[in-house]
């Protein structure tokens, strides 16, 4: 019960920084990756502020034998570059760049309600749903499904 | 530059530092959007509750700065419907495929200095750049 409170807490601070910062609206975001047009460099501002908290702070913490509240840190543990880490990350470029939006600030939009954010925020669920059915179901055939799934083979 | 906000911007950045700060310190957990979002339709469905608790978070934040602000909350698309659409499976699939957004990759992994980051950040800030001067000077 903590732990949900934490997130609950952390989500909304979370929340409360993307709508002071702006970066919930698309316009300000190709504002910055149009580096043709009329340049707006909001956006490394935000990444600065943000990064000028948590290079210190997470060196600090992960300093720490466990988190307060759980016995252990979750964190990812692959190091190599590979072809599905360059490919996702172009293909998220791509759709980042087309619609001005990534997930956190798309999600935060839904509370304006308008229909293009819930568009948008559906069919983003949608790629990751596509993503889950090609790379983490397990074959149909009586594999459990509440087992850990191993991942598929990277690309070759 | 008439539509630059460093002010606003800094101080909405340290807040999302001090949320990512916080998730880690008391959870041991990353703050990326899109692995919580996506762990959500992904076939293990352990850890539900506190991925749900934390969107819920993102929602009530902003419907609280929605409230404090009067309602200013501006939201300028971009692109039309269909091109949304298709942005919007591409943002999806690509984030869960490179295993990372601009939060999770970003916002935490440039700060625990992590390779994989590092180049998956430069590789979609580069291929957003180059998308945006295609499709607005270009075509």
């Amino acid at each position: 019960m903590p732990r949900l409170i934490v997130a609950l807490f952390a989500g909304a601070l979370f929340g409360v920084g993307l709508a002071v910062s702006g970066m919930t609206n698309p316009a300000k975001i190709i504002g910055f990756l149009d580096v043709a047009g009329e340049w707006d460099p909001t956006l490394m501002f935000v990444m600065g502020g943000a990064l000028l908290v948590t290079i210190p702070a997470f060196r600090l913490i992960l300093g720490r034998p466990h988190p307060l509240l759980a016995d252990g840190f979750a964190l990812p543990t692959k190091t190599a570059l590979d072809g599905r880490l360059l490919g996702g990350a172009a293909l998220f470029g791509v759709g980042w760049g087309l619609s001005g939006f990534c997930p956190g600030p798309a999600v935060v939009a839904l509370v304006t309600g308008l229909l293009p954010v819930f568009a948008f925020v559906g069919a983003m669920v949608g790629g990751m749903a596509i993503y889950a059915w090609i790379f983490e179901w397990p074959r149909r055939g009586g594999v459990k499904t509440n087992r850990r799934v191993p991942k598929a083979p990277a690309l070759r | 530059m008439e539509n630059f906000t460093p002010v606003s911007g800094l101080l909405g950045g340290l807040l999302i530092g001090l949320a990512a700060a916080v998730l880690l310190l008391l959870n041991g957990r990353i703050s990326g959007i899109s692995g919580i979002v996506g762990g959500l339709v992904a076939p293990r469905s352990a850890e539900v509750g506190w991925r749900v608790v934390f969107i819920a978070g993102l929602l009530l934040g902003a419907l609280g700065y929605m409230l404090a602000t009067g309602g200013h909350f501006p939201v300028g698309m971009q692109a039309s419907m269909p091109i949304l659409i298709v942005a919007g499976l591409l943002v999806g699939f690509g984030t869960r495929l490179g295993s990372g957004c601009t939060s999770g990759h970003g916002l935490c992994g440039i700060a625990r200095l992590s390779k994989r980051s590092i180049v998956a950040s430069a590789v979609f800030f580069g291929v957003a750049i180059i998308t945006v001067f295609l499709t607005r000077h270009v075509i």
